[in-house]
């Protein structure tokens, strides 16, 4: 099971954090077609935020065919966002290599909000070339 | 659909003073509302006249469609509770529950949730820390069923962690009775977490109003070197203008992108915002606050 956390201070719309953190819960399978995800009331009763935007989310994921509410029963992962098992494959040694990345940033000492801000600069450029 | 609370030109004054003034607002059916503004700015006022406390001076209030004062059956779906949650202090919480429950014409028990297991019945409502109180009350408030909930400052008193379990209570109960909520707080992160619609008070009247998402989708920040101001592309208006050194930000609401390059474009948040319309060089007393113009570029 799921369970969702809020940072009130990312500026992203709580029930955007939720989507995203649905969706990355499918990219990484940590929960895949069948599951359930927490009811309504489970994370009103747990984060203390609005049913609405709890309503809001689910009906966000339900629309891209996510997940499928079942009247009554609660809402049900549909499909999923894991990339196909070939390269899954691939994520351990990208890990790999990632990590060591890590490492040697570490010990030209740099700290983490550093390393953070250097990656997502990096990962917005690559992408916006991509496009491009 | 009737909207849960509709005020048209609705004003209130004790003696000379106008505590209310031309205030003219329609609560959407559902919505968590955050009812904002400083102190004296006429939140307690407005929920008084819609729990029926308060006669009208002038305009009109409506909730649930019926007038307050001459159709008082529609209180019973209302639940209210003032600041600092005021119960017999002398009666003990499983008396204060049974005096509810005799007292009020709908009641489901069920939404006193964990607060009989979480607060001893035999206390006196006294000795009970300012966190139960709160929660008691409102737990009352909550098992009339009522489609409509007024709390005028909730978290006043209470340590972040009571607030949170007050919100805990609040938010369940709306889950339950998809009651509109009215929240009355002059401290924005008490609500910022579960308000979806926002209706900002200064000096008596309507200053902003809205719901949460779509303010925030249309309000920026921009940052960029010190030049004076013509029109910017993208600006409808600007709420507030900062210098320091060479640099210029600008809180602005937007009527379409911000293209100039030469600004860098950040969201703002809800505190921020109406921080911004609080702030005091923006509501001179001679003229009625929520007509005042903001300044219009281009």
């Amino acid at each position: 099971m799921i369970e969702f956390h809020l940072d009130p201070r990312s500026g992203v719309a709580t029930y955007l954090q939720i989507v995203q953190q649905v969706k990355e819960a499918l990219r990484l399978g940590t929960i895949s077609v069948g599951d359930q995800l927490p009811t309504v009331r489970e994370v009103v009763a747990d984060l203390a935020i609005n049913p609405n935007t709890v309503a809001k989310a689910y009906r966000d994921l339900e629309r891209e065919g996510l997940v499928i509410a079942r009247q009554g029963r609660g809402t049900f992962v549909a499909s999923t966002l894991a990339p196909a098992a070939a390269s899954l494959r691939h994520y351990k040694g990208l890990r790999v290599e990632l990590e060591r990345w890590l490492e040697a940033a570490g010990n030209v000492g740099l700290d983490e909000e550093s390393i953070r801000a250097l990656i997502s600069a990096t990962l917005r450029e690559t992408l916006a070339r991509r496009v491009a | 659909m009737t909207p849960p609370i509709d005020a048209r030109a609705l004003g209130k004054r004790f003696r000379r003073e106008w505590g209310l003034r031309d205030c003219t607002v329609t609560i959407p059916e559902g919505a968590v509302v955050g009812l904002a503004g400083p102190n004296a700015a006429g939140k307690s006022t407005l929920l008084s006249l819609a729990a029926g406390l308060l006669a009208p001076s002038e305009g009109s209030i409506e909730v649930l469609g019926r007038n307050p004062l001459r159709e008082p059956s529609v209180l019973a779906e209302v639940g209210y509770v003032a600041q600092g949650a005021p119960l017999y202090r002398s009666f003990t919480v499983a008396e204060t529950i049974e005096f509810a429950r005799r007292t009020n014409s709908c009641w489901d028990e069920a939404l006193l949730a964990d607060v009989p297991t979480r607060i001893a019945p035999r206390t006196k409502v006294g000795a009970l820390s300012a966190g139960e109180r709160a929660r008691l009350a409102l737990a009352l408030a909550l098992c009339k069923r009522p489609r409509l909930v007024l709390l005028d400052e909730p978290f006043a008193g209470l340590d972040p962690l009571a607030g949170r379990e007050f919100l805990q209570l609040l938010m369940d109960g709306v889950a339950e009775t998809a009651a509109t909520v009215v929240i009355a707080s002059h401290v924005i992160a008490d609500i910022e977490r579960v308000c979806d619609h926002i209706v900002l008070l200064t000096g008596g009247g309507v200053r902003l109003e809205g719901n949460v998402e779509e303010l925030l989708e249309s309000y920026r920040i921009l940052i960029g070197p010190r030049r004076p101001l013509g029109s910017i592309r993208g600006v409808r208006s600007i709420v507030r203008e900062r210098h320091s050194g060479r640099q210029l930000t600008l809180l602005v609401r937007t009527d379409g992108p911000i293209v100039d390059p030469s600004w860098t474009v950040e969201p703002v948040g809800l505190e921020e915002l109406l921080l911004a319309y609080m702030a005091p060089e923006r509501m001179p007393e001679s003229a009625p606050p929520e007509r005042l113009p903001l300044r219009w570029h281009g």
